[in-house]
């Protein structure tokens, strides 16, 4: 299995994302934010970062690149698709995810270990989870906030399309604290935390075991690995 | 050469962080006048040429498509500056 990773001017953790892909046992594929190939790849993640620095609005630039075009196609396709972070923010400007992100409630950037619930099992990115499993994924973001209409919302919490829900604190003002939402047919998957820095022991986030020991985002690598496998 | 300005606004129901922060400045600063402050955007768009109707709806075309989100922003506004005015 191949999945693919994009680079964008500005992306910080596509590094990070092709190492949890290979941690998960797929393949990994660079690809670029300026091509019109996806490479023939099974999946795709759009990194956390700040593309073009943020400008005009957070992803707002990067979703109108070449290669977005091409995402958006194999996406209404099926193929899955994983926005983490600025990621999730260019897919809601893509118009793949419906809704927004904006600046985090109390104004601060915010850093922590963020702890998730798990709404759905049955994405292509959540399959490896049950519903209702607790999570622990670091978040790091400014503008994490997501906010849709009250029509909107009622949607996503009535077809069970809120993946992940922060849990205990939430840490960006998002309403009813959604963490990670996904489109309709459920390849396509956008959360703010992210898994990518919880994939090894000893460089994820503290949990009750040990300090650093988290590796619950390997799990939503696997996912993509798992459905690929069943198809 | 005309200029065309665009302006965009958070929408006025979601929370303005900056705009509060402002606002907050303002306070401390020990103003009482102004209850609140939001923070928008300004685009200006230059061009060669006249500004007519096609002129104008390519603009409220961008403004609508890339330059604003609809989800949390709104366009508010849409308007040709003097070519004078540009001479700086």
């Amino acid at each position: 299995m191949r999945i693919g990773v994009v680079t964008f001017p500005g992306s910080l953790d596509d590094r990070d994302a092709q190492r949890a892909v290979r941690f998960a046992g797929a393949e990994p594929v660079a690809l670029w934010h300026g091509d019109h190939d996806l490479q023939g790849v099974d999946a795709i993640v759009l990194p956390g970062g700040f593309s073009y620095g943020d400008y005009l609005r957070c992803g707002a630039i990067a979703a109108r690149s070449a290669i977005m075009t091409e995402v958006i196609s194999a996406a209404g396709q099926g193929l899955p698709v994983l926005g983490i972070c600025n990621g999730f923010q260019m897919l809601t400007e893509a118009h793949l995810l419906p809704g927004g992100l904006i600046r985090n409630e109390k104004g601060s950037f915010v850093c922590r270990d963020q702890t998730l619930r798990v709404e759905n099992s049955a994405t292509a990115w959540t399959s490896d989870f049950e519903a209702g499993d607790e999570v622990v994924i670091p978040l790091k973001n400014g503008e994490g906030g997501y906010i849709a209409d009250a029509a909107t919302i009622e949607r996503l919490e009535g077809e069970g399309r809120v993946v992940f829900r922060y849990l205990g604190y939430n840490p960006n003002g998002s309403i009813n604290d959604i963490a990670g939402i996904a489109n309709e047919r459920g390849n396509v998957v956008g959360l703010m935390p992210h898994p990518e820095h919880a994939i090894e022991a000893g460089f994820g986030p503290d949990t009750v075991d040990a300090m650093r020991s988290g590796v619950d985002g390997l799990r939503i690598f696997r996912s993509a690995l798992e459905g690929a496998l069943a198809s | 050469m005309p200029t065309i300005v665009v302006e965009v606004m958070p929408k006025a129901e979601l929370l303005d962080p900056q705009g509060k922060a402002v606002a907050g400045a303002l306070t401390r600063l020990g103003s009482t006048t102004f209850s609140s402050v939001r923070i928008g955007k300004r685009f200006e768009l230059s061009f060669d040429g006249e500004v007519d109707d096609a002129v104008l709806s390519e603009v409220r075309d961008i403004a609508e498509t890339l330059l604003s989100n609809a989800v949390i922003e709104d366009v508010v506004g849409i308007h040709a500056v003097a070519v004078d005015a540009e001479t700086r």
